[in-house]
């Protein structure tokens, strides 16, 4: 037999619960904390749990509390203010909550700012460090989680938009505690394929909307340094359009959910086909236009020549030649004319002239031996011979005085 | 970074580039038609890939050996 005392359970849980209502502090004190594990029961009353980095104390609100408030979400951070009590039937010690209130600066606020901070000013953020993404990507990357209705949507929408695209899944959680590991890993396969395989253009990173508890993955710095590190572009695509999560802030591209990510990683098959029409209209509209000018120009051609050819012209030229033709037959003739009554007029004036005639009336030509014609007293001396021409002959003569 | 491009680009981009060499001017009229020929058959390529194309998805998995490989991915079609 133990020499000390036996208690019953209850009576040393009995003795728990008296010790702490006897406390001043335990009575009434304000927590901050993070909920987690929130659930309000068919009762209207909610139970959860509060946590920090170091630990976490369970937590309930009656239902008339819980009334008046907006209810939190889990990874809400709030300040909390009730009494810390015994709650014998389960053993435990639990926070009855009076007063709920949202905390701004909650600790996983301030470890998300911290974070923050740091990755930025290692430069992570950088403007910079930012890859831009291909303008008609082959095959994209994409890490998220095979049920979820992020997949359905990246898909459905890259289906829509550019099928054209191959898509290289590599699943992985996006919540809870085996996320951050998951990612990195998702993330590491797709580079490693990338390198060794079949390259990629880009990776989206997506995941639906959730509380920050849910979304807490994304403010991991295994997460961060892995985004940094990838060599393939990263899209992310997480939650909603007003969340922001340190992985937005690493990534090449935020896009504020998971289709605008599939949005941003693809063009639009439908404008390409628009273009591809322009395109063809330029061709046919400039064909077009050179067939014309060169039709133009043989036209100018075609025109040129015709004044330059014969035909009318060519009639109405020989009507004025032939015209002129006359003209110059009957100047010809008369010149003739005139010229043959000239020819006549000197022959007669010639005949005229002519010795026989003259000497015919009984004048005699007179030259001397050398063959001079004697026309002056002068030119001879008695005794010299000459010789003299009558009308019908000539005979020698020898001058007497 | 991208060794092997989009089949659908290199259509297009040479597309973009007859268009321009026919917009610049200055080719004799056989050329002309001709490239607008080419101009025509690409543009029917484009819109043939355009039209055809179904989104081509795969899962990376992981082997045994630790080694990648890609299967056909296709539950994400059936609601």
């Amino acid at each position: 037999m133990p020499l000390s005392t036996v208690y019953t359970v209850s009576q040393v849980n009995g003795y728990l619960k008296a010790l702490l209502g006897d406390d001043a502090f335990l009575a009434d004190v304000w927590l901050s904390g993070e909920i987690s594990n929130f659930k309000q029961a068919a009762s209207g009353h909610c139970y959860f749990t509060l946590k920090d980095a170091g630990g976490c104390i369970r937590a309930v609100m009656w239902r008339t509390q819980a009334g008046s408030i907006r209810l939190p979400h889990d990874g809400d951070a709030v300040v909390a203010h009730g009494y810390i009590s015994i709650y014998e039937q389960q053993g435990n010690y639990q926070l009855y909550v009076d007063r709920l209130q949202q905390d701004g600066t909650g600790w996983l606020w301030q470890e998300f700012q911290r974070l923050k901070e740091q990755l930025e000013a290692e430069g992570l953020f950088a403007a910079e460090r930012k890859r831009p993404l291909p303008a008609l990507p082959r095959r994209l990357g994409l890490a998220t989680s095979a049920g979820a209705a992020a997949l359905r949507d990246v898909l459905r929408t890259l289906a829509t938009r550019f099928p054209m695209v191959d898509v290289l899944l590599a699943p992985t959680p996006v919540q809870g505690d085996e996320a951050p590991r998951g990612i990195v890993a998702a993330l590491a396969a797709l580079n490693r394929w990338s390198e060794s395989q079949e390259p990629l253009d880009a990776i989206i990173l997506a995941r639906g909307g959730g509380s920050l508890e849910e979304l807490k993955a994304f403010n991991d710095e295994r997460v961060a340094r892995a985004i940094a590190a990838s060599h393939v572009p990263v899209i992310s695509g997480i939650g909603h359009e007003t969340d922001f999560s340190i992985a937005d802030f690493v990534a090449d591209w935020r896009a504020s959910t998971p289709t605008g990510a599939a949005l941003a990683a693809v063009p639009d098959a439908r404008d390409l086909a628009g273009r591809v029409g322009e395109l063809r209209a330029r061709a046919a509209a400039q064909v077009s236009r050179d067939v014309g000018s060169a039709r133009g120009e043989l036209e100018h051609l075609r025109s040129k020549l015709a004044r330059l050819a014969p035909g009318p012209q060519l009639a109405r030229d020989r009507q004025r030649i032939d015209g002129l033709g006359r003209r110059a037959d009957l100047a010809m003739r008369h010149r003739l004319r005139v010229l043959r009554d000239h020819v006549q007029g000197q022959q007669r004036l010639l005949a005229g002239l002519d010795p026989s005639a003259v000497l015919a009336r009984g004048y005699a030509l007179v030259s001397t031996s050398g063959g001079a014609v004697v026309t002056s007293r002068a030119q001879v001396q008695p005794g010299d011979a000459i010789r003299v021409r009558v009308a019908d002959g000539s005979f020698d003569a020898d001058v007497r005085a | 970074m991208n060794e092997e491009a989009q089949p659908f680009e290199k259509i297009y981009r040479e597309l973009e580039q007859s268009v321009q060499r026919l917009e610049e001017g200055d080719l004799p009229l056989a050329e002309s038609l001709a490239l607008f020929e080419r101009c025509a058959t690409l543009a029917e390529q484009c819109n043939a890939l355009l039209d055809a194309a179904e989104l081509h998805v795969r899962e990376l998995t992981t082997r045994v050996d630790g080694s990648l490989a890609a299967q056909p991915f296709d539950s994400w079609q059936s609601e």
